[in-house]
């Protein structure tokens, strides 16, 4: 993966820069000390690393309106931030450039449960938006495994989905509006608080567009009401394809569980050996989980049971307590962590049509086997979202390039069979090269346009998603 | 014109010398374009459809009908409720998947379900320059590059031409029951309607006609519509006499069906639902009916009168539905949006062909 060269006028103009930026923001929110910077030298991807010029950590609309405006004017980079959570190097800033984290905006501006919506700043992590709300019975539905830490800006910026999106949709089926601030400091608002804005949909091209299109500072999101409970199922199949088969089943049936999720052997060893969730013993897992009242979640579960058993699986286990629901899930959660136990990893996240599962999982031995890696598949089965972990040893020359070559096969993969590169965690850096695997010059001609219109020189987070050949041009205009 | 393929179709733009009228079924535009015609019907098929991965692809001039059957079949549905229009604008024709999407067309469900937009999963297009390309897939989640599915869905053809679509789909439950609350006006309706929607019940329709009563719908297995109708009309008791209706009012509402027979101008205002009784006193209307809890208002209207002038600003817009007059159809945009929208148009369609 290469990053572009840093503008060495930029770099040359650096003292001016800092000093024009000093002048907009209270002396805490501009760090330029180069011990301090390297804590934003990169996000979750840590394979790549690169110290920014200047790190801005603004607390208002408006001074991330004027940071933009003076980054504009001085033609410099902007490498927008939200807690850093990315796993495909979204925030990795370059040298040249000027990172502007939103984590300091986290407020929460209204909360209106009657019109079942939250307006908060984008910094907010994900969790206590719902935190926000729960005491009145609501909770926001995206549900990324990282949202403990990661922000809501992060969110928008990637559409990130979550394990519950089957039934609740990702970011941007429950987005309603933003505040967004282009790369010339110009402040808008895209939608509100209600269903419809008028006019073309730009809330749905800046959901996901990865910072390329300007910066998130406020949101209005949908809230919803928290379902009477929730309780899963835990099922196990003496072969992928019999589990693969079983989630087609229950999806035909009629049935819309919150979360269908699968594991293979090697991932479900791992997390045995690591959280003792006492899981059994076979090739495929599936964990449904279901919601309602107690006399709803029965009779969905007992439909479920009626689909499963056509399938003859090796266990079935459904829970009848909290505690029970706890330790189905606990190897599920502990999944990355047990996996971090085995070696340092890759985790993919590409998405394939459901019906290719057993056909993706028995080509991803097959390069596993060639490889000479190991591959842990757990993933969201309902949406096709895999994400495989490529074990290695980052220690071992040689042993980080062939688990990306691994991953970028896997992904081709995806991709040959009907899917794509990513499901929920973004293009980043990580795929960026990848990305004419998936779509044609004219595809991504398409996109660069709206990147033209909301950012025509090219300063916004400019060297992410497109591969730099595609970009080139536009970049040095 | 009428292309039978996307490479005809590119063909055709790129020698168009003037405007052109891109048409699906006609059952949807709310200003009908001029210039040469390029209807969409030979471009028509489902490509693909998986009832065990709840997709489904098909080519852009493909029948609503002909899409519906084959999901039925399946017992499956698309989840956004399409609203037929036709009745409402005095049209007959039969309407494609593409004006669909172009129209991000959405009915009730949408307060549960979401928009056209939200099961929208991918997309083909030829824009204006006679460019081809794609975006989003056949796939439920995929944020792989800057999102044009959203961006075309509900752009009325503004940007190009759609070729194919692919949705996500839904079972359709094995029952539905609505119940109507006898309410006293607009304003305990919006109160009764938001308290169906904060249960935790899963209501997937939420409707306010006046003289009528406030409509709330559930749909699912016949034990838990059962019990999801007993608690909500304990919780709704507080707002008026509750009961479970016999007829189905649904496709009435979604059609707006009151206003078809009636005169007047047919306004759709979208709005923040709580705010929605103050904005009808101030339309001074002829009649209303409130949709999505509120959150859209259809409004019938003396002819040529500017509701926009009448409402002053709010949280939301306003969309002239049905008028003989020149007001314009789509609620003016604030200057700095404006600009990203034309600046968007010029890149996709720099010849002006299917411009406004």
């Amino acid at each position: 993966m290469d990053m572009p060269l840093p503008d060495a006028a930029i770099l040359a103009r650096r003292d001016r820069i800092v000093a024009r930026l000093a002048a907009l923001l209270p002396a805490d929110a501009l760090i330029t000390d180069p011990v301090e910077t390297r804590a934003y030298e990169c996000d979750a991807l840590t394979a790549y690393r690169c110290q920014p010029l200047a790190v801005t950590l603004p607390r208002t609309t408006e001074e991330v309106s004027a940071i933009l405006r003076a980054c504009h004017a001085e033609g410099v980079k902007v490498i927008p931030r939200g807690a850093g959570t990315s796993l495909a190097g979204g925030s990795l800033p370059t040298a040249d450039a000027v990172v502007l984290g939103v984590a300091r905006m986290n407020a929460v501006i209204e909360t209106d449960y009657a019109n079942r919506f939250i307006r908060v700043q984008s910094g907010r992590t994900n969790l206590s938006v719902t935190g926000a709300v729960e005491a009145e019975g609501f909770f926001y539905a995206p549900d990324p495994s990282s949202q403990l830490a990661c922000a809501i800006a992060g969110n928008i910026g990637m559409n990130s989905g979550g394990a519950h999106c089957l039934k609740y949709g990702v970011t941007t089926n429950n987005l309603l509006g933003v505040t967004l601030v282009t790369m010339a400091g110009e402040v808008v608002q895209l939608g509100g608080p209600f269903l419809d804005a008028g006019g073309l949909d730009l809330l749905g091209v800046v959901c996901g567009s990865e910072g390329q299109l300007g910066v998130v500072t406020e949101a209005w999101l949908r809230i919803l009401p928290k379902p009477e409970g929730a309780r899963p199922v835990l099922m196990g199949f003496g072969a992928n394809e019999v589990a693969g088969a079983c989630v087609a089943d229950i999806i035909k049936g009629g049935l819309l569980p919150v979360a269908i999720e699968f594991m293979d052997r090697l991932c479900i060893e791992a997390t045995e050996a690591f959280a003792h969730a006492g899981y059994p013993d076979c090739e495929a897992l599936l964990i449904v989980e279901v919601e309602g009242s107690p006399a709803e979640i029965d009779d969905q579960l007992a439909r479920i049971r009626a689909i499963a058993e056509r399938h003859n699986p090796v266990a079935y286990r459904e829970s009848r307590s909290e505690e029970e629901s706890r330790r189905i899930w606990l190897g599920r959660k502990s999944a990355f962590g047990a996996m971090g136990q085995m070696g340092d990893y890759i985790c993919l996240d590409g998405t394939i049509p459901v019906s290719e599962l057993p056909h993706v999982l028995r080509r991803i031995g097959d390069l596993s086997a060639r490889y000479g890696l190991r591959v842990a598949n757990v993933f969201h089965a309902g949406d096709g979202n895999m994400h495989p972990l490529i074990i290695f040893n980052a220690n071992q020359p040689g042993d980080l390039d062939r688990a990306e070559a691994l991953g970028a096969d896997i992904l081709r993969l995806c991709v040959e069979v009907g899917g794509c590169l990513t499901g929920e965690h973004g293009v980043g850096v990580e795929k960026r090269d990848l990305m004419h695997v998936q779509f044609s010059h004219a595809d991504m001609e398409a996109q660069l346009r709206v990147k033209d219109v909301f950012d025509p020189r090219w300063l916004l987070n400019p060297a992410k998603v497109f591969p730099l050949d595609v970009t080139a041009s536009r970049r040095a205009a | 014109m009428r292309p039978s393929s996307e490479a005809e179709l590119a063909e055709m733009i790129k020698g168009a010398t003037g405007q052109l009228a891109v048409r699906g079924g006609g059952t949807r535009s709310l200003a009908p374009a001029s210039g040469a015609v390029i209807e969409t019907g030979g471009l028509s098929g489902i490509r693909l459809y998986e009832p065990g991965a709840l997709t489904l692809v098909a080519q852009a001039g493909t029948p609503l009908t002909e899409v519906e059957a084959a999901l039925a079949a399946q017992g499956q549905r698309l989840p956004f409720e399409v609203p037929d229009m036709r009745g409402l604008l005095g049209r007959s024709g039969q309407s494609t998947i593409g004006g669909v999407v172009a129209a991000n067309a959405s009915g009730p469900r949408r307060v549960q379900a979401g928009a056209c937009r939200d099961s929208l999963i991918g997309l083909r297009f030829v824009d204006g320059t006679g460019m081809p390309a794609k975006n989003g897939g056949r796939v439920m989640k995929n944020v792989t590059g800057i999102d044009l599915v959203k961006l075309m869905a509900g752009s009325w053809g503004r940007l190009g031409v759609l070729t194919e679509v692919a949705f996500k789909l839904l079972p359709v439950p094995e029952t539905a029951a609505t119940l109507r609350v006898a309410v006293a006006g607009a304003e305990p309706a919006v109160a009764a309607l938001s308290a169906a929607l904060t249960s935790p019940f899963d209501v997937t329709g939420a409707a306010f006609v006046p003289h009528e009563g406030a409509f709330v719908r559930v749909e699912g297995f016949a034990p838990s519509v059962a019990y999801r109708s007993g608690e909500l009309t304990r919780r709704l008791a507080a707002f008026g006499a509750v009961d479970v209706v016999a007829h189905d009012p649904w496709p009435a509402i979604r059609d707006v069906a009151p206003f078809h027979q009636a005169k007047g101008d047919v306004w759709r205002i979208s709005t923040t639902p709580s705010k929605a009784p103050a904005l009808v006193a101030r339309a001074e209307a002829r009649a209303a009916i409130y949709d999505w809890g509120g959150g859209l208002i259809w409004l019938l209207v003396d002819e040529g009168r500017d509701l926009r002038a009448a409402l002053g600003a709010f949280d939301g817009h306003a969309t002239l539905v049905r008028s003989a007059s020149a007001l314009p159809r789509y609620h003016p945009e604030p200057a700095a949006i404006a600009a990203l929208t034309c600046g968007i148009a010029a890149k996709f369609d720099p010849r002006h062909l299917f411009g406004e």
